[in-house]
């Protein structure tokens, strides 16, 4: 009987040396590669440095001379994401029980997870820019953009929560000989309610800052404002709409996390 | 009546959970069904009502072949048949008279079933099972807020509620404490002599199922062994239903097969 060992270290990341070692080794060559090629201007950058000061200059004091026209884009982002909202949740109900796999069959279930596979791949932006091309410039792209970007999170997030139910109220209504509305109606939307009330103030509050970033390129709302001032280097006005945004999403957080809390 | 034969449940390639198994209830007996863990008496209990299909073998319930039925037909058949469940599986959201009134969703259009529009015939049926077992006065209370026997009372009246011509349970008292045990135990027998329903119970407790029941049904892994009046289940025959473990039993297979 050999003496107790007295020492011990944790076994490494990865066991074998060789391997472990070949890694390390090509992360930090590709690092020092990369900062090697990247084509960074140093002087490009401190002519930029004196860009932004002229624009920060430009932006004290905020202006809120123009505020009927910020009150304005913000009515538009606020009915932009309640729209969005609504119809982005309502779609994502049916789409979210196609994507639970302990209710859909296997076809359906695939077709909706591709659904919200595909409503997740893009950035809002980039569906905003599609929807602007298809429908025009305006709010109603900025409410088609945000219906995909609701699915995507809110489909996805409810079949997850569809997953974890209780089965066996499903199975009492199933023995019973419940029709299958019916079974959905008693056993399953009651257990997913909470999470559905809670994920749709989530989703209004993520659209109303959505509804800014999109505006940007052209889907109407308090962004196309601030595009605007942008555009007329109203610097001083632009800061003011910055403020006014982040007050109100500020507000609308609290309030959101407010009413979850109550909820959950 | 209902007349089982040859039933053969298997999951999957592996040995079959219930094995060329037959069994007849006639009449309103109450019928327990004991055996260790594993022996298959809840996959039998289930193939009854179709929640688990079965592989081979036929299943009549008064004439009516279960095991072919599909769809709405199968549906049609299930209201006949009442179960109630180990863990409850009540709607913990819902209020009591919503869970004891989805007992009639194989009868009420979708609608109805919806707005609670529930028939004037059916609130009262439920009024007169609740006060029968004792919830009435929580018609309105939240099931979640009800202790394990008046969650499981409400269980009972729900699967009544169905008007079934046969009632399962699967281990119906194996979440309560002994004492609450014996009271829904009893309910069960009496609500059977009331109601002219013939009751199939699974159960772990063998002296529950001595006092309460008729009729013993012992299985071990998968098949009859006992079956008879309870006066009958001596030592030696329990013994031979709780005796040995799957694997033991499993090996013995393998030698008759060989």
């Amino acid at each position: 009987m050999s003496e107790t060992r007295d020492t011990w270290q944790k076994p490494p990341f990865i066991a074998n040396p060789v391997i472990r070692w070949a890694v390390y080794l090509g992360a930090a060559v590709y690092f020092l590669w990369v900062g090697a090629t990247m084509p960074i201007d140093w002087a490009r950058v401190a002519d930029g440095l004196g860009r932004a000061g002229r624009i920060f200059g430009g932006a004290f004091p905020p202006s809120f001379e123009r505020s009927g026209l910020l009150i304005d884009g913000f009515l538009e982002s606020l009915k932009i994401a309640i729209l969005a909202t609504t119809g982005g949740v309502l779609l994502s109900i049916p789409i979210a029980f196609m994507a639970a796999r302990n209710v859909a069959p296997l076809p359906v279930y695939y077709i909706g997870r591709f659904v919200i596979i595909v409503a997740r791949s893009f950035h809002p932006v980039i569906v905003a820019i599609i929807f602007v091309k298809a429908v025009g410039f305006g709010p109603f792209a900025g409410v088609l953009t945000l219906i995909v970007y609701s699915i995507g999170f809110v489909a996805k997030m409810l079949a997850e929560r569809i997953e974890e139910i209780d089965f066996g109220q499903v199975e009492a209504m199933r023995a019973a000989g419940a029709p299958f509305l019916s079974t959905m109606f008693y056993a399953i939307f009651p257990q997913i309610m909470p999470r559905q009330i809670g994920l749709t103030i989530y989703q209004l509050d993520s659209n109303l800052r959505a509804s800014a970033v999109v505006g940007i390129v052209g889907a109407g709302g308090i962004g196309a404002t601030l595009a605007n001032a942008f555009g007329r280097y109203d610097y001083d006005f632009a800061l003011a709409i910055t403020i006014v945004i982040v007050g109100v999403i500020l507000i609308s957080e609290g309030v959101s996390g407010m009413i979850r809390k109550r909820i959950g | 009546m209902l007349k089982i034969t040859d039933l053969v449940k298997r999951y999957g390639g592996g040995d079959p959970v219930l094995k060329n198994l037959d069994l007849m209830i006639e009449g309103e007996s109450v019928v327990s069904i004991i055996g260790s863990s594993g022996a298959g008496k809840s996959t039998l209990l289930r193939c009854i009502n179709r929640l688990v299909e079965p592989t081979s073998g036929s299943i009549e319930l008064n004439g009516t072949e279960l095991t072919k039925l599909r769809g709405k037909s199968l549906r049609a058949a299930r209201r006949k048949i009442g179960m109630v469940f180990q863990g409850f599986n009540l709607v913990d959201r819902l209020t009591v008279m919503e869970n004891v009134q989805s007992g009639r969703l194989g009868y009420i259009s979708t609608f109805a079933a919806i707005t609670r529009r529930y028939p004037k015939e059916d609130v009262r049926r439920a009024f007169e099972l609740m006060e029968r077992v004792g919830i009435a006065q929580y018609a309105d209370t939240r099931a979640d807020q009800l202790s394990g026997g008046e969650r499981q009372r409400v269980g009972v009246v729900r699967a009544l509620m169905q008007d079934p011509e046969i009632l399962l349970a699967d281990e119906p008292t194996a979440s309560l404490d002994p004492k609450t045990s014996e009271q829904i135990m009893g309910l069960l027998r009496d609500l059977a002599g009331e109601l002219k329903l013939p009751v199939l119970i699974n159960i772990h407790n063998v002296t529950e199922a001595k006092e309460y029941t008729d009729r013993i049904v012992g299985m071990r892994y998968g098949r009859i062994i006992f079956d008879d009046k309870p006066a009958a289940l001596d030592r030696e025959a329990m013994d031979r239903i709780y005796s040995g473990s799957p694997h033991a039993d499993r090996s013995e297979d393998m030698r008759e097969a060989s």
